[in-house]
């Protein structure tokens, strides 16, 4: 299966992202941000750096790239997309996920591993996991920290679209085990379709053990698996088009 | 015409800039400060001379792009010159 990367000028996670579906002996195609079309693609991610030098605020000019009316309709026909760090801030700008990032509560650019509790597996990139296994991921962001206005948390949680929270290694939710001030130590959440997921840690970043941690190698894994299988796949262009 | 948008975190979205400021500030001795709110300023320029027109396109680039609605709010004030 074909996972595509959108490239961005400032994207410096794209070639991380692809070398990941690689080691797991996928294909990755990289999508230049002024294409109109994505081609052959499975799954799409949207993947970490600074798109367009975060000008305005972060995410908020990658949101008219050529590229993103065609992941918006590819995301909108069912197809998996991931949103890693800056991609995940796109898809907020974008409206594509509910919410939007502030500067961490700490003003730091915090970047190290922390635990990631996974707490729900019924998305594409979470479908290989067990509920509530805590992976070893790296997160390099100074806004990340995930605010929604009270109903809306209150909506995802309700909905079970939380998927990511920041845990300690047990899988519990302490004082000191979120690193950016995320209310309810939100690291990563889905749409209502549950199709699209964004998360802060970078999976792609830790997918063979010299590199610290393969404990990322299941959120790619998930979602070839669920598309091989037809759980998750992009329905026709001409169906949605009615 | 000239416009001057200003933009700046809603009151319920804490402002970590902000409150990073005010300690400064109160290192400097200036005990009275209580918070410090940080924000963004623009300037634009529009063709056309209708202030009520100016306002409402203004408005609605705020709207649409110079603020996010989400977090942030907005002040839009016309430079009658």
């Amino acid at each position: 299966m074909t996972f595509a990367v959108v490239v961005f000028p400032g994207s410096n996670s794209d070639r991380d992202a692809a070398e990941a579906a690689r080691v797991l002996g996928e294909r990755a195609r990289l999508v230049w941000h002024k294409d109109t079309e994505l081609g052959e693609a499975d799954a799409v991610i949207l993947p970490g750096g600074f798109a367009h030098g975060d000008y305005l605020r972060t995410g908020a000019i990658a949101r008219f790239s050529p590229i993103m009316g065609a992941v918006a309709d590819f995301a909108e026909r069912g197809g998996p997309v991931l949103g890693i760090c800056n991609g995940f801030q796109v898809l907020l700008e974008a409206g594509l996920l509910p919410g939007a990032m502030v500067r961490n509560r700490d003003i730091k650019f915090r970047c190290e591993f922390v635990p990631v509790r996974v707490d729900q597996v019924d998305t594409p990139f979470t479908s290989a996991c067990a509920p509530g296994q805590v992976l070893h991921l790296p997160i390099a962001h100074g806004e990340g920290n995930y605010y929604a206005p009270p109903d809306v948390v209150e909506s995802l949680e309700a909905n079970r679209q939380v998927i990511f929270r920041y845990t300690d290694r047990s899988g519990a939710m302490t004082e000191g085990s979120n690193p950016n001030g995320s209310v309810h130590a939100i690291a990563g959440i889905c749409n209502a379709a549950r199709n699209v997921v964004g998360l802060m840690p970078h999976p792609e970043r830790a997918c063979e053990a010299p590199l610290g941690s393969d404990d990322g190698r299941i959120v790619l894994a998930s979602a070839a698996e669920a598309i091989r299988d037809g759980r998750f796949r992009a329905r026709p262009a001409a169906a949605a088009s009615r | 015409m000239r416009a001057r948008v200003y933009v700046t975190l809603k009151p319920s979205v804490f402002d970590p800039q902000g409150r990073v400021v005010a300690d400064a500030l109160l290192s400097l001795g200036y005990e009275d400060v209580k918070d410090v709110r940080q924000g963004k300023f623009f300037e634009v320029e529009l063709d056309g001379g209708d202030p009520a027109t100016a306002e409402a396109r203004v408005t609605e680039m705020a709207e649409k792009l110079l603020a996010n609605p989400v977090i942030e709010s907005y002040r839009v004030e016309l430079l009658r010159s």
